[in-house]
């Protein structure tokens, strides 16, 4: 198993090299956001959804401090630790000098304003499917957030992991903007499609991953994980595994009870403060698009 | 306080109870400590049963019912804790639990969780008598204050 799955990364990384020209990091120009204005308001509740706090806060952060973006948070993966950056409005060791289209280019393409891959460990693979005016809201509220001066710690990733130019290959194969659960939708249902596959990234943890690291889509989609950090799995969101009520998918999102009334552990704790804190709409819709998996292929 | 002592001795005696006869089989070697606190975590759980079936709409929304749900969990905030977590009862020390050890290591913050609780039952006592609306905003308080002491202290299944 082992061998096989290092020979598949092994292939996967020849593929890449022989296509770092195809593979190059992509950049949009201004037009596609021309026009947009930012609405820090919205953007807040983009921000509260996608999560952004969870990841580049600083470790155990409570209250107010969840806003300070300061980054250092670890998280190990199969590739090895990445460490989330500083993405505070530090002009030096932030993003403060981040235009809304640097943010744009990082969430829909993965590629840094200099023109780097970033690892997929920040989920862009989700974040793709996010509008432009979505992304232009985001940036007018992070702007309003505080700078914090520590600076980015590097990840710790082996050969050739570290390699950032191996992440074309990687985009080429997996980073894809369209909607997984497709077909007709209702206007609920399709608002907890938003949620659940461009924001809140639910896949990220919840769906199987093949060997270099893609979420699997179609019948796996959505239907759990072993947890990379070790002990725990992440439990598998089609039936007959969960058969919760509407009634009892609202509650776990909003005030974390299980039906059995134990409470959400792990990071998904982190997930439903962040739904919490969505308005009760949104969590009936993330509810909603459960209700319709499993998908078929 | 003295309006909770009746209700509070008979819960800490069913705790008790649970666990001196709790069933046989695998747990059995699991200390009675270790039960103890299980059981006081199933009693919660049991009492926001009747507080979660109202404010789903599971159940017709019964503000004596529920007063008595509420007041039962500020009764169990209460119950003295210290020989419920006796040193040496973490899941890298024995089977059958999944407290993690750091539990004894962090003691003021431990505290400060289960403050957390306490004050978080209370606005529930405070809440679900009055009348559904105050019970359902009442339930993401409390699951808070659950889910906070568990990610910290509790390991993953
Ligand atoms: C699952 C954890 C996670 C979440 C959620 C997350 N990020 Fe990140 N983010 C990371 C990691 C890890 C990196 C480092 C990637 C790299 O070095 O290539 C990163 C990198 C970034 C960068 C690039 C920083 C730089 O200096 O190059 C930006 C900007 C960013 N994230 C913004 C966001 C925003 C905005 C959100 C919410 C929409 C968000 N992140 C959500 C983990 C996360
Ligand atoms: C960062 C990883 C992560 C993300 C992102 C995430 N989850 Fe979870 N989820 C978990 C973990 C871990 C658990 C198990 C929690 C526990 O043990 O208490 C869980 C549990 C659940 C459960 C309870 C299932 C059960 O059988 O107990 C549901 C429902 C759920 N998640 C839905 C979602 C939805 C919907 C999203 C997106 C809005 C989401 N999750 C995003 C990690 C995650
Ligand atoms: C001060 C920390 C703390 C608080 C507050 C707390 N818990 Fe727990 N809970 C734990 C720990 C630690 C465990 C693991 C116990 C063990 O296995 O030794 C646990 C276990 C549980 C269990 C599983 C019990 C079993 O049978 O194994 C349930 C159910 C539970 N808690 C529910 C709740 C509910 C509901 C609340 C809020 C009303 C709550 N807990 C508040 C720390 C806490």
């Amino acid at each position: 198993m082992r061998r096989t799955l290092f020979a598949l990364i092994l292939i996967g990384l020849v593929v890449a090299a022989l296509g770092i020209y195809l593979t190059r990091p992509r950049l949009d120009g201004p037009q596609v956001l021309d026009g947009l204005t930012g609405d820090a308001a919205a953007g807040a509740l983009v921000f509260t959804a996608a999560g952004c706090a969870s990841c580049h806060m600083a470790e155990g952060a409570t209250g107010d401090d969840k806003l300070v973006l300061t980054g250092g948070q670890r998280f190990p993966s199969p590739f090895g630790t990445f460490t989330a950056p500083n993405i505070s409005m530090d002009p030096e060791h932030g993003i403060g000098g981040w235009r809304a289209l640097d943010l744009w280019n990082a969430l829909h393409h993965g590629t840094s304003p200099e023109g780097q891959h970033l690892y997929p460990a920040f989920p862009y693979a989700s974040y793709v499917r996010m509008t432009p005016q979505q992304v232009v809201d985001l940036h007018a509220y992070i702007r309003t957030l505080p700078a914090d001066p520590t600076p980015s710690t590097p990840h710790d990733l082996g050969f050739p992991f570290n390699i950032r130019a191996s992440l074309g290959g990687w985009k080429l194969l997996y980073l894809r903007a369209g909607w997984v659960m497709d077909g007709d939708l209702t206007p609920e249902e399709t608002r907890g499609r938003v949620i659940v596959e461009a924001l809140a990234h639910c896949a990220e943890c919840h769906s199987p991953r093949d060997p270099l690291g893609g979420s699997k889509t179609g019948a796996d989609w959505l239907t759990g994980a072993p947890n990379p950090a070790g002990r725990g799995t992440f439990p598998d969101l089609t039936p007959p595994e969960l058969d919760w009520s509407t009634g009892d998918l609202v509650e776990y999102f909003t005030s974390g009870f299980t039906p059995e009334y134990d409470s959400a552990g792990g990071h998904m704790a982190h997930v439903v403060d962040n739904l919490a804190a969505l308005p009760e709409t949104d969590r009936t819709a993330v509810a909603a698009y459960l209700k319709r998996l499993p998908l078929t292929e | 306080m003295p309006k909770f002592r009746a209700p509070l001795l008979s819960l800490a005696g069913a705790a008790v109870a649970i666990a001196v006869f709790a069933g046989p089989g695998a747990a059995q070697d699991v200390p009675a400590a270790v039960k103890a606190r299980q059981s006081q975590m199933q009693l919660y759980a049991f009492n926001l049963g009747t507080l979660g079936a109202m404010a789903k709409g599971e159940a017709e929304y019964d503000a004596e019912a529920a007063q008595g749900a509420a007041d039962n969990l500020v009764a169990l905030t209460s119950l003295a804790a210290g020989p419920m977590w006796a040193p040496g009862t973490d899941d890298m020390s024995i089977d059958g639990t999944r407290t993690l050890a750091t539990m004894w290591d962090n003691f003021p913050d431990v505290m400060a969780k289960g403050t957390a609780l306490a004050e978080a039952a209370g606005g529930m006592a405070a809440a679900a008598g009055t009348d559904l609306a105050s019970l359902q905003a009442a339930m993401g308080p409390l699951g808070g204050a659950c889910s906070a002491c568990h990610k910290a202290y509790r390991a993953p299944e």
